[in-house]
């Protein structure tokens, strides 16, 4: 057990080390940082002052390993645009991405859960055809492209929710609701296996020799075993929403770290496009880290592997 | 009536790939119009079946006066392009990785899985925005982006298929005919798991070309004036509350594109009797 975590931490480290060398590796990639930094009517001058008041004339082994240091130390540089600390400017936009992914997430598993079961207990019927034929077509829907019709019927032609903005939560329903929708069809696949595998099991067969009703033998003996995997896919799904809340946050004009991130490319504002891909990495690692070590906690045959 | 349902959306899907592929092929012939040419004395015509529509443009013109249609079926050439470069630039990652990992296991997989889990790890759709922005937008930059960030399912079904097969009967009969590794892995082992990576190669074009529909529609995608159909959208955007049929074109039409290929792919797996995540 404590092999398998140890295992499993030096993993994630490895991995964290390697995020932090390729967003790095990134601002390095457009050529000459203090030239982008300085814009096309700089002088050769202007070049070497920002190249000095950067650090950005010292050894880029020097330059990498003050900024992991830094970045160690929660320092992940500061904003050209905003003049700020770049984890501050993070921090005052974790709340929406959070309230965001949160909603999605809940989202996706009112929808999926239920749906899923269902689907296995009806196991190669219409029933079950039809909701998978539900997951194909979620699948291939494009989310912005989803965002934009609902805001045309529920914001113009319903009024019942605002169009943008994070001020209130009604501003959060359409967002949450296309956030979750997109990891539905994994979801509830992923739901319909695990309970199609525990139906079929022989403690089910028992359960139900024993005369418990289909309703106690489905929810309380299948779903408990069923909904382990469902768990800890919801942690990285959750990571998935997360980063991918980008395209969301644009589409409906939430200020959160996604439409920071978006905002921070398209304005070649480097140390916080390196934030946030590293705040998301992060958050990513530490989460997938979570789902395993909480399956392993679960499930002590995955400890033996 | 299981099979002949399945079939039918098989077909269907077949069909619309079909479809895409020819107008990506014919476009200069099919199109009606030139689709860069811009008219801006007929801006923002509804399509022919909507009031103040006309037969000239039969799905109408977008806000610089370009005929629709036009744009569409060249746009088929871009999505098309990007979900099969894609697939065989990401393929050939994946897959050597894959089943490297899973032929030689050991170090070998330790090293493997661990580039599986750091690119897991990368925010996609940040990183190709990232990238794009730093580098300048152009479609060979959104096809390399691509294929660097979306071979990790091409990874996982070939690692684990190619565990699976490693054990079989026929691989231990040709290591004792003292066959090669390299000929075991190109001629043993490929053979054999190539059906289950021909159904990921499905969702992963269909994936890539959602994908650049995303990137495109947050201007860092296919630059403009290029009628890529997620750009389509984002240039539309502004027009949609009082039009909404300017995003409702080009998103159904990519929609439908997408769902045919997930269809045909669903299709090829119930006859190659792949796994779909393995």
């Amino acid at each position: 057990m404590l092999k398998f975590f140890a295992r499993r931490l030096l993993l994630a480290a490895l991995v964290m080390l390697t995020v932090l060398t390729i967003s790095f590796a990134l601002t390095r990639l457009s050529g000459d940082l203090a030239i982008s930094i300085a814009g096309p009517e700089a002088t050769q001058q202007d070049v070497d002052i920002i190249r000095k008041s950067y650090g950005l004339d010292r050894p880029l082994v020097v330059q990498f390993a003050s900024w992991v240091v830094d970045a160690a130390q929660g320092d992940l540089g500061r904003s050209f645009m905003y003049h700020e600390q770049a984890s501050k400017l993070i921090g005052d936009r974790l709340p929406v991405t959070l309230r965001l992914g949160l909603g999605g997430l809940l989202v996706a598993l009112v929808i999926s859960l239920p749906l899923g079961i269902w689907a296995a207990m009806r196991e190669g019927g219409p029933v079950d055809r039809a909701i998978m034929l539900v997951a194909v077509v979620g699948q291939a829907m494009p989310t912005f492209w989803l965002g934009l019709l609902l805001i045309i019927v529920f914001g113009l032609k319903l009024g019942w929710l605002p169009v943008s903005g994070a001020d209130t939560w009604r501003g959060f329903v359409l967002p949450c609701f296309v956030l979750g929708f997109s990891a539905v069809p994994s979801l509830m696949r992923l739901t319909r296996s695990g309970m199609v595998d525990a139906l079929a099991s022989d403690y089910i067969r028992t359960a139900r020799a024993k005369g418990l009703s289909r309703g106690v033998v489905v929810l309380k003996h299948a779903l408990r075993n069923a909904a382990m995997p469902v768990v800890s896919i919801s942690a990285v799904q959750l990571g998935f929403m997360l980063s991918g809340s980008v395209v969301i946050e644009s589409v409906f004009a939430l200020p959160g770290v996604g439409y920071l991130g978006w905002e921070s490319i398209t304005k070649s504002d480097f140390p916080v496009v390196q934030a946030v891909v590293l705040f998301l990495a992060v958050i990513f690692i530490l989460l997938t880290l979570l789902a395993d070590m909480m399956n392993a906690l679960l499930d002590p045959r995955l400890r033996a592997s | 009536m299981t099979i002949s349902l399945r079939n039918l959306s098989t077909a269907l899907g077949a069909f619309i790939v079909l479809l895409a592929a020819f107008c990506a092929v014919f476009a200069p012939l099919l199109a009606p119009h030139d689709p860069y040419v811009q008219n801006l004395d007929l801006r923002m015509v509804p399509p022919a079946w909507m009031d103040g529509g006309s037969a000239a443009h039969w799905l109408g013109t977008d806000q610089l006066g370009r005929d629709y249609l036009s744009r569409l079926i060249y746009g088929a050439r871009i999505s098309m392009l990007i979900g099969l470069a894609t697939v065989v630039a990401s393929g050939l990652i994946g897959t050597t990785l894959g089943v490297l990992g899973g032929f030689f296991g050991g170090r070998v997989d330790d090293v493997v899985m661990f580039i599986i889990t750091t690119r897991l790890s990368i925010p996609f759709i940040l990183m190709a925005l990232t990238v794009v922005g730093l580098i300048g937008s152009s479609l060979t930059v959104v096809v390399l982006t691509l294929a660097l960030l979306l071979w990790e399912r091409f990874a996982v079904v070939a690692r684990s298929t190619t565990m699976q097969v490693r054990t079989l009967d026929y691989i231990a009969a040709a290591w004792a005919a003292g066959c090669s590794r390299p000929y075991i892995l190109m001629r043993e082992i490929l053979p054999n798991i190539i059906h289950h990576l021909i159904v990921v190669a499905t969702l992963e074009a269909a994936l890539a070309i959602l994908l650049e529909a995303a990137l495109s529609f947050l201007g860092l995608g296919v630059p403009p004036p290029q009628p890529s159909w997620g750009l389509m959208i984002a240039e539309a955007r502004d027009y949609m509350f009082f039009s909404p049929w300017v995003i409702m074109v080009p998103g159904l039409t990519l929609f439908v594109l997408v769902l045919g290929i997930n269809f045909l792919g669903d299709g090829l797996r119930d006859v190659l009797g792949a796994t779909r995540d393995a």
